[in-house]
């Protein structure tokens, strides 16, 4: 396991530190410390790669990752794991604003809670919330699961195309075309192991199943004059 | 972007450091916007008034300002210069005849109160904190701000925070959308903006609900009905600290709170040298909901 102390080493230096060692493909670890909310830690690893960072991170941690396992041992800012393909990102804090934004795939274990536009626009990632999320979240997500086990505010899944949104708490309010949904079989299949993936202190029985009326995919003529 | 911080003690143990943790947050900001910087800083309340005034030619505004300002006030008068910023202290008694001395003189108000001295030019944070001695400055709540400029022009007076108020004052993050509207509307009501600027507007509508009444809380609020925009406010008074995001909240904000402080800031960088921040409660503070405390 090797050492990098951003009190010592460049961000630039350490970012082209850890995306050699993932080319590489040797499934090498990494302890990232004194962090002291930098942006852009740990961007960009394409190959699989064990990085732990010891403190909490600024902006864009973890961002398009490919295979890596990245564990945040504190809070993250806005968009964390965005554009995320696939590998394992995992927070023990709290994640700011847009996390997971964009993801396609992979999974992003958030134990405490998310703010406003967690996993807006996501294409395929799985995000689990052990806490609550903001307002907005999932909005205009495509593809994928939001698991909440706390509650959810305004707004979710708002404009939301074929996503699935499980939330185990309150949510404040749905966004436009985001109604309830029954739980199926094979929901409490997924959810079953994914909260056991992620040792998530939830029964699959618990929680509500949201997802898209789908009545914003064509263009409605009865609706002309509401714009 | 620009970069917002703010830090209010509960203690009094760290009063003398409150300059020097105040800069700190603040250069660590200063990739959020590098048109230009200032700070408020609430001191010792000292008897009577502090004007703080500003000249792009110091060497000859402030050349005999403390016998002109006795001469014109009538009361004995002190002028601490402090680069192109200076601080006339006086009776509060004779704070309307020396503000009229000052404006008469052409000398820019930044801000008056018992215990607010503001300090803002065009540079960046470490460039300004260094030129005007913030470092050095102790006291009990200050608010720091680092510009991006979007909506006026990059100036002196287009820097934060604004004052528009004795012993009050605000840095804001984002754009007003109806400031021009609300401008009129203060105007009306015999409020006066002296810039183009949309802060300047936001900080006036809080000074007017608080002249009106309100409280720093229902003041706040009251910002959630009446601006339109993105906003994040944090405003400072003569004893109270007051934060608010708009509904939409797309503005970074983040606090922290420990039995010594309250600590606001864009980014959590700006708290990495805080003492205690590991055990601090830190949190995003929610859209359309006040944050105030007030000693």
């Amino acid at each position: 396991m090797t050492v990098l102390d951003m009190s010592q080493v460049a961000l630039r230096e350490l970012n082209s530190t850890l995306q050699a060692a993932a080319k590489d493909r040797k499934n090498e670890a990494f302890d990232i410390t004194n962090p002291r909310g930098s942006h852009a830690v740990a961007v960009g690893l394409d190959g699989p790669l064990d990085v732990t960072i010891k403190g909490s991170t600024g902006y864009y941690c973890a961002g398009m990752n490919k295979e890596a396992t990245v564990t945040v041992e504190g809070s993250t800012g806005p968009g964390v794991a965005e554009n995320m393909m696939s590998g394992v990102v995992t927070i023990e804090g709290d994640a700011s604003q847009y996390a997971g934004a964009t993801g396609r795939g992979g999974l992003l274990n958030i134990k405490g809670n998310a703010s406003s536009r967690c996993g807006i626009s996501m294409k395929g990632i799985d995000i689990v919330v052990h806490g609550n999320i903001g307002h907005m979240s999932a909005f205009m997500a495509q593809r994928g699961n939001l698991v909440v086990l706390g509650d959810a505010g305004d707004a979710l899944g708002d404009s939301l195309y074929e996503a699935r949104l499980f939330v185990r708490g309150k949510v404040k309010s749905l966004g436009a075309d985001c109604i309830e949904k029954e739980m199926r079989p094979e929901h409490l299949t997924f959810l079953k192991d994914i909260l056991e993936k992620t040792g998530a202190d939830a029964k699959p029985e618990e929680f509500k199943r949201y997802g898209s009326a789908r009545k914003l995919y064509n263009f409605n003529i009865d609706h002309a004059d509401e714009y | 972007m620009c970069g917002i911080v703010g830090l209010f003690l509960k203690k009094d143990d760290l009063r003398p450091k409150l300059g020097d943790m105040l800069t700190d947050m603040l250069i660590t900001m200063t990739e959020r916007g590098p048109d230009s910087a200032g700070i408020a800083i609430y001191g010792d309340d000292g008897e009577g008034v502090k004007i703080t005034v500003q000249s792009d030619a110091p060497e000859v505004d402030f050349a005999g300002l403390e016998d002109d300002l006795s001469k014109a006030a009538g009361v004995a008068v002190s002028v601490k210069v402090v680069s192109t910023h200076a601080v006339i202290k006086a009776p509060l008694a004779a704070e309307a005849a020396l503000l009229a001395a000052v404006e008469a003189k052409g000398l820019r108000v930044m801000g008056v109160g018992e215990s607010m001295e503001i300090y803002k030019e065009i540079g960046l944070p470490k460039d300004v904190a260094e030129r005007f001695g913030i470092r050095e400055m102790g006291g009990s709540h200050g608010i720091g701000h680092t510009r991006m400029a979007t909506e006026s022009a990059v100036t002196t007076l287009g820097a934060h925070p604004f004052s528009t108020a004795d012993d009050q004052c605000l840095v804001h993050n984002g754009s007003l959308s109806n400031h021009n509207s609300m401008r009129r509307k203060l105007a009306k009501k015999g409020v006066f903006t002296k810039t183009e600027n949309d802060t300047e507007v936001g900080a006036a509508y809080i000074s007017s609900r608080i002249a009106d009444g309100a409280s720093l809380g229902e003041a706040l609020e009251g910002t959630l009905e009446d601006l339109d925009g993105f906003f994040t406010f944090v405003t400072g008074t003569k004893n109270g600290f007051g934060v608010v995001r708009d509904p939409v909240a797309c503005k970074p904000a983040i606090m922290a709170e420990t039995e010594d402080y309250v600590a606001f800031a864009s980014e959590y960088r700006a708290f990495a040298d805080l003492p205690g921040i590991e055990a601090a409660r830190v949190w995003e503070p929610e859209p359309a909901t006040v944050y105030f405390w007030e000693r």
